[in-house]
């Protein structure tokens, strides 16, 4: 239904005004509104609709017509502001380029400031990986059809991992006023439904009123636990039109109260502190956990509570590295030995518990003692879609709780707390002495293991950690990437402790997600002045390198080192496997996945855009320098690149 | 994470498995007698056939597969085990990597030099 307005809008036009304010007063806005007579529509509105407006039929407009003061963008920048929205990040398109307009002139391109992207899924990344720094959702600014058909795959990532994306689609809804050719290919009926399947909520509203309601609720939808990418969709006229003497008369904002999250119920949170207690051999299995910054403290808070060990899947920053509890490292042995599991926001309980092997005839068993109990507490549980399969194998467990595990966390240990006897204390202090030996032996068998093949060429994955570890270790740093292709090194040689240092993975795996979620990373940690470190895979870099010109354009210090393995190595070693498999070709596994002949030269790629670089860097003993070359870039507010050729893993 | 963990099950049942092998009483047939391997032949062998994709250029190792190098491994638990890997390793039978071949590789792989006995950059 379009929300188009009838030939009085001549009238209002010549002196209508809007209020700027977040929550606007009807009294003002009817004050300076001259009343309009009404005037014949060209044709009757449908009961409840707007009148349309007769653009094609008034070629004898006065000029002055053809301006206006403010429009519906206006107050859809007013509601932006009511939500502290920093920045919307978008690849221009006309479908929204009334907002867009209000968003930089009406708003002054502040809370939000536009951040100018090449590419929709740079756009979507960029916003899921602010949201982990900044702990609050980022806007996205794309076209309903083809902006979003970009976007989706960054979209699906973030619904997989779990974080609000606020995304603002345009779209023009009545096709008696779409312009002919381009508008036609970029307008649809539903354009939050290719996105559905992976999105928690959208709307397309009808009127100005029904988008401030929209909008909120958005937020408040997207920021509850399990929390997921939210669309609303922007009809043309509602952003371009002015806004009418009644409607403005009913536009406010709505109070946004975000929801608590649910905690676990307190009687499994009593059942679950029991087992625990009770375990000769607890372990803690935390993945998506925290949430917050005082998730990585409460979770600390319950390991130590049980001396417990603490395996970090990283799928969030959840315990210090050096805590003598994180045993992340000795997870095989652990989980095996354990008899009770406490799985905490774990994307995948039934593979954590579970060996699969991906051979001819695939198979699967058990990697924990029968009778090992299992207790699992994800808000996941409470909302999950069938379509997209991220969902993973059924697990199993003995307890069971669907809540936020790091809002169950302080009841859970307060209920620990009160069940520990003498005797339990005595045995857990013990178990902490172990633990502790098992940490500092751990910690350096990672050191000893990370010296071999300290000289190769093509650079270890261990030197190029340990160079970059020497530069930024007496910095405000964070890794905005994902490093899950280099080996865990950086796990294992740097000393984590804040949340934002680092940052998980994509969540859906979706290649491509790397540097654009670097870059938002970035973003947020940027005026808090913090050093960002990106450990940039080259394939992930390839889907949308105009993401470094983004970095450029809006300053935006960060350390890209590339971890340059000149392929797609997930995929040389799917093919290698299957040639085996077949025993015919084992040499052809560079055939469709090796990115040679020529090499990329990521330095050039990066120069083009703006960015400083060096590279390729193939002897070790030069990459210590270049990494304080192109960090000294970095602290100057710029960013740069550093292109290291790399071991493949 | 969950790559990492399985890599360093199975990187613990493959040395095992070799050292077991090595350790068994039992006369070879001559047919499984440890040939001569060339290093040079091995270094091409070990990156065409795609040794290098798991274990690195270099038999270090990494999330995908366990450090061969350094670990002086027997050629009868090494051969044993590419045969029939027990865990996410894809096999390299006979018919695709001969014997004398596998002995290039092996050859290869226990060339790899032993790490610096200190690296001041790993220092604590």
């Amino acid at each position: 239904m379009s929300p188009k307005k009838s030939v009085d809008r001549r009238d209002f036009l010549k002196g209508a005004a809007v209020t700027g304010a977040a929550a606007l007063v009807p009294d003002a806005i009817a004050a300076q509104a001259p009343a309009a007579a009404p005037a014949p529509a060209a044709q009757g509105p449908r009961a409840g609709a707007a009148p349309t407006p007769a653009r094609e039929s008034d070629p004898g407009l006065d000029p002055e017509s053809l301006v206006l003061d403010r429009s519906g963008g206006d107050f859809m920048v007013d509601v932006l502001k009511s939500l502290n929205i920093e920045y919307v990040a978008s690849n221009p398109g006309s479908s929204f380029r009334g907002i867009h307009e209000s968003i930089i002139n009406y708003g002054g391109n502040t809370m939000p400031e536009f951040i100018t992207c090449c590419h929709e899924e740079s756009s979507i990344a960029m916003a899921h990986a602010y949201f982990k720094v900044e702990g609050k959702p980022m806007a996205v600014l794309c076209h309903g059809t083809v902006g979003l058909q970009h976007a989706s795959m960054a979209i699906y990532n973030a619904y997989c991992d779990r974080v609000p994306v606020y995304i603002l689609a345009g779209n023009s809804l009545d096709a008696t006023m779409r312009r002919p050719g381009v508008e036609w290919a970029h307008s649809v009926q539903d354009a939050a439904a290719m996105v559905r399947d992976f999105t928690k909520w959208d709307d397309n509203p009808f009127s100005l009123p029904h988008f401030a309601e929209s909008a909120v609720r958005a937020y408040k939808i997207a920021m509850t636990p399990p929390m997921s990418p939210v669309v609303i969709v922007l009809d043309g006229g509602l952003q371009e039109d002015p806004i009418q003497p009644e409607v403005a008369s009913r536009l406010r904002v709505p109070r946004l109260t975000t929801a608590t999250p649910p905690q676990g119920d307190a009687g499994a949170v009593a059942e679950a502190a029991r087992l625990l207690v009770n375990a000769q051999n607890p372990v803690i299995v935390a993945d998506r956990l925290a949430r917050t910054p005082a998730g990585i403290t409460k979770l600390v808070e319950l390991a130590e509570a049980l001396q417990a060990p603490v395996i970090d899947q990283r799928g969030r920053m959840n315990v210090p590295s050096s805590h003598p509890l994180n045993q992340s490292e000795n997870s095989g042995a652990l989980i095996a030995n354990a008899d009770v599991i406490l799985g905490l926001e774990l994307t995948d309980f039934w593979g954590t518990v579970n060996v699969f092997r991906d051979s001819l005839h695939r198979s699967s068993r058990p990697r924990i003692r029968p009778g090992t109990k299992l207790i699992s507490i994800t808000s996941v549980d409470l909302y999950t879609k069938s379509n997209f399969q991220d969902f993973q194998r059924y697990p199993e467990v003995d307890v069971a709780m669907a809540a936020d595990a790091e809002a169950t966390l302080p009841a859970l240990t307060e209920a620990v707390r009160k069940l520990v006897t003498a005797d339990r204390k005595t045995a857990f202090q013990e178990r902490r002495t172990r633990l502790d030996q098992a940490h500092a032996r751990g910690r350096e068998a990672s050191r000893n293991e990370a010296m071999h093949a300290w000289d190769a060429s093509p650079i270890s994955t261990a030197r190029m950690a340990a160079e970059i570890w020497a530069q930024i270790k007496n910095e405000d740093w964070s890794l905005v990437s994902e490093s899950g292709n280099s080996s865990g090194w950086v796990f294992r040689l740097w000393d984590f402790q804040k949340h934002y240092q680092h940052l998980g993975d994509s969540g859906g795996a979706g290649v491509g997600y790397g540097a654009p979620a670097a870059v938002g990373g970035a973003l947020a940690n940027k005026k808090y002045g913090r050093i960002s470190v990106n450990i940039q895979g080259d394939g992930d870099m390839l889907y949308a390198p105009g993401v470094l010109w983004t970095a450029a354009h809006h300053k935006i210090p960060l350390l890209t080192v590339m971890h340059n393995n000149r392929g797609y190595h997930q995929e040389v070693m799917h093919i290698q496997r299957m040639a085996n498999r077949h025993q015919r070709g084992i040499t052809n596994w560079h055939i469709g996945t090796m990115l040679e002949n020529p090499n990329v030269d990521f330095a050039k790629i990066a120069q083009g855009m703006g960015v400083y670089a060096e590279g390729p860097i193939t002897n070790p003993n030069d990459l210590g320098p270049a990494i304080q070359r192109a960090l000294a870039v970095v602290k100057k507010g710029e960013p740069a690149l550093v292109d290291v050729v790399t071991q493949p893993r | 994470m969950m790559k990492t963990t399985l890599v360093a099950v199975a990187g613990a049942a493959l040395i095992t498995a070799m050292s077991v092998q090595a350790q068994e009483p039992a006369p070879k047939p001559a047919a499984t007698a440890a040939p001569a391997g060339n290093i040079e032949t091995g270094k091409k062998l070990w990156v065409s056939v795609g040794c290098w994709q798991c274990h690195g250029y270099e038999g270090q190792g990494g999330a995908a597969g366990p450090r061969l190098s350094a670990r002086n491994l027997p050629f009868a638990g090494f051969s044993a085990y590419v045969r029939r890997p027990t865990n996410q390793m894809p096999p390299y039978t006979e018919k695709v990597v001969p014997n004398a071949d596998l002995a290039h590789i092996l050859a290869y792989v226990n060339s790899r030099p032993a790490p610096p006995q200190t690296v001041p950059a790993l220092l604590k």
